[in-house]
């Protein structure tokens, strides 16, 4: 599911025909579990997760990298059905998040 | 002040839903619930032999009602035995509560005795499901679990309670509200009015609607819109009844076992109306050759449903039968001579063929002449083969809920459990079960449930001694090689029910069978019906996997067809 750099050069523009999503999510041990069962289960194409609590802690937000072939509409009405899933924003356009993110991941 | 166990506080929270029978296995994770169930002694458990026959007794219960019924199960190999049932409701839409027993709290994750993932393991098969970690939480997740198996689109919610969660004392003032089905969307009238200026726009209107319509009773709504603008309804297996069967525009059930004249006409359409369906394979044949020219329009209360494999042209978020009603006033009453007169000449010429519908012996026979010794109040359930294939062409169904049968999942061994359920949630009616011989096997363990219930249920069981749709799938598309299909050992099916203290009779060797089988229906409780049937028998027309609706093979004919 988490893709870090591979051997290959890293896209250039890493958001290129990629979406990005943020989700608003109730923040318990299953979460994940219920978002990431359902990438594999619909066969939806996730290039990158990213998870961290927000505010007090009760809610996380969920950054996901999503390929282009992706039924975006379709991912996002299934997330909504998800009753941990509270809102899911979309990023159309390169967003910054995993692109700094990706330094980390270089070797 | 209330001072309860977790235990003390599940079974307060399900009286307070108003749960007043549940199925399940006591095991060493779910003891305290049970013993909580012993004290209260105001709800009924029904003790069954296997938890798959508690899930689905659960969903004949909630199929029948509508409201969600609860399944117990202990962890491990309880939780595993009842996924499949919770799977099955999941793919129907069917409002389950499952409540599963998991070892106490500090031994989770340690491998312990009857320890398994039930969480993990229910996650894709379930609506929502929880795993409770303090009893203070169950007075907010019992009520959301409720409301959440019930709202929308209904389906299946399970709870996993450690057992040192049943065990553990709360303290706490007040019950929570008891939880209810939240109100539907609202209809879009835009959406609305763009569906009846496409429908007085259009020359060869259909109606498309299934399980969703029935999941909110909207049969009346499709009727009345229906008959106003004389619109064709075909149905889906879990839509039938949402115009009875034998009403003039009644298309019966479109798709792989449809009639010809069905999916015929559906070919010729200009517009679809689409309620509560989900373009299921089994409907749709070769999806992009649906209804070929035809503009779609799609009415759904999930939202994920709208897009998922047909583009609609307009599509709407909205109970079925919300939509319905706002459509009907923007309708006006149409005859449409010529379509009405296309679907009868269809008829004419390729009606479905019912060979043998007089004569008990033959599979068509034998639910004809069924149905004609039962009322409409009559409860049918079936499991899952060619059997349930013919009573979904055959029996007459005329009221929406009146048939049980797993669609979605189709599986075998849901029949006789879910009849039990039916039976438990609708004591005043008969309950007949169509079961095939091998479906039977895979929950007949229920007929001690049946009999120790004395419950009003019916097993025909059309026995072919074989896997019999398996044996027609093989004989048409695999050269006719049949392999693991027919069973060598012919089981006495009689024997087998009188020694779980089921009556039963045999239709293949009585002077009368058609007195025999009226004789069997109209006792009291339960009866097996042993019916033997031609193993070569085919259930016709059918569309092979992956080809279009309209290649239909079988079935053709200018044989008289039987009223
Ligand atoms: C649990 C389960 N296992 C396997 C299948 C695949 N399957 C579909 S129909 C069928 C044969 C059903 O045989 P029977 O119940 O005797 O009914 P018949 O087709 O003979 O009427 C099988 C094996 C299934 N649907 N469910």
């Amino acid at each position: 599911m988490l893709k870090p750099a591979n051997d290959n050069p890293p896209p250039a523009a890493r958001t290129d025909g990629r979406a990005v999503l943020e989700l608003t999510v109730a923040n318990h041990p299953g979460v994940m579990s219920h978002v990431c069962g359902l990438f594999s289960r619909r066969a939806f194409n996730v290039e990158a997760i990213l998870c961290m609590p927000v505010g007090d802690g009760r809610q996380s937000h969920i950054w996901l990298l999503v390929h282009a072939d992706t039924p975006l509409e379709q991912m996002v009405a299934q997330l909504l059905k998800l009753q941990d899933v509270f809102s899911v924003r979309r990023h159309e356009a390169a967003h910054d998040v995993f692109v700094r993110l990706e330094e980390y991941f270089r070797e | 002040m209330f001072n309860l166990t977790g235990a003390e506080i599940i079974v307060g929270l399900l009286e307070r839903q108003g749960i007043t029978t549940l199925a399940g296995i006591p095991g060493g994770c779910n003891l305290p619930l049970y013993e909580a169930l012993a004290r209260c002694g105001r709800i009924r458990h029904i003790l069954t032999r296997h938890e798959q026959g508690a899930g689905f007794i659960a969903q004949g219960m909630a199929r029948v009602t509508g409201a969600p019924a609860v399944c117990l199960a202990t962890s491990g190999p309880g939780a595993t035995n009842v996924l499949t049932a919770i799977a099955d409701a999941k793919l129907d839409s069917v409002p389950v509560i499952c409540i599963t027993g998991q070892v106490p709290r500090a031994m989770i994750g340690t491998d312990a005795f009857q320890e398994v993932d039930t969480y993990g393991l229910s996650i894709p098969i379930t609506k929502h499901n929880y795993l409770v970690r303090s009893a203070a939480e169950l007075l907010e997740v019992i009520p959301r679990a409720f409301a959440i198996a019930a709202s929308g689109r209904p389906g299946p919610v399970l709870i996993d309670v450690p057992k040192d969660v049943q065990l553990q004392r709360f303290e706490f003032t007040e019950w929570p509200a008891p939880g209810q089905p939240a109100a539907p969307p609202a209809v879009d009238e835009a959406a609305i009015a763009a569906i009846a200026e496409r429908l007085a726009a259009a020359r060869r209107p259909v109606l498309y609607v299934g399980g969703g319509v029935v999941a909110c009773s909207a049969g009346e709504q499709v009727r009345r819109l229906a008959e106003r603008a004389s619109i064709p309804v075909a149905m889906t297996l879990l839509g039938l009844g949402a115009l009875p069967a034998g009403h003039p525009l009644a298309l019966g059930m479109l798709g792989m076992h449809g009639a010809r004249c069905t999916n015929l006409l559906l070919e010729e359409a200009d517009l679809v109306i689409a309620a509560g369906v989900r373009f299921d394979d089994r409907a749709t044949g070769k999806v992009r050759e649906f209804c070929p020219h035809a503009a779609i329009v799609h009415i759904d209360i999930d939202a994920s449903e709208l897009g998922k494999i047909k583009t609609p042209a307009t599509a709407v978020l909205a109970s079925a039968g919300d939509a319905l009603a706002a459509l009907l006033p923007h309708v006006a009453a149409d005859e449409r001579p010529a379509w009405r007169g296309r679907l009868e000449s269809l008829r004419r010429d390729h009606p479905l063929r019912m060979d043998g519908c007089d004569d008990v012996r033959t599979p068509y026979g034998l639910i004809v002449q069924t149905a004609a010794l039962l009322d409409d109040e009559a409860i049918i359930a079936t499991d899952v083969g060619q059997h349930q294939m013919w009573v979904a062409q055959a029996y007459p169904i005329r009221r929406q809920r009146q048939l049980l049968t797993s669609g979605g999942l189709g599986t075998m061994g849901f029949g006789l459990p879910a009849a039990i359920g039916a039976a438990l949630a609708a004591p005043d009616r008969t309950i007949v079960c169509f079961s095939g011989d091998g479906s039977l096997l895979m929950n007949i363990q229920e007929l001690a449930t049946a009999a120790e219930e004395n419950v009003n249920v019916k097993v025909i069981v059309m026995n072919n001694n074989s896997l019999g749709l398996v044996h027609q799938q093989q004989e048409l598309f695999y050269q006719g090689r049949l392999f693991a299909c027919d069973y060598r050992l012919k089981v006495d099916f009689c024997a087998i029910a009188e020694g779980f203290g089921v009556p039963a009779c045999d239709l293949g060797t009585a002077a009368d069978p058609r007195a025999r089988l009226a004789e069997a229906l109209a006792a009291p409780g339960p009866r097996l019906i042993h019916a033997p049937i031609d193993v070569n028998e085919m259930v016709f027309p059918m569309v092979p996997p992956g080809a279009a609706n309209r290649d239909m093979i079988g079935g053709a004919t200018h044989v008289e067809a039987c009223k």
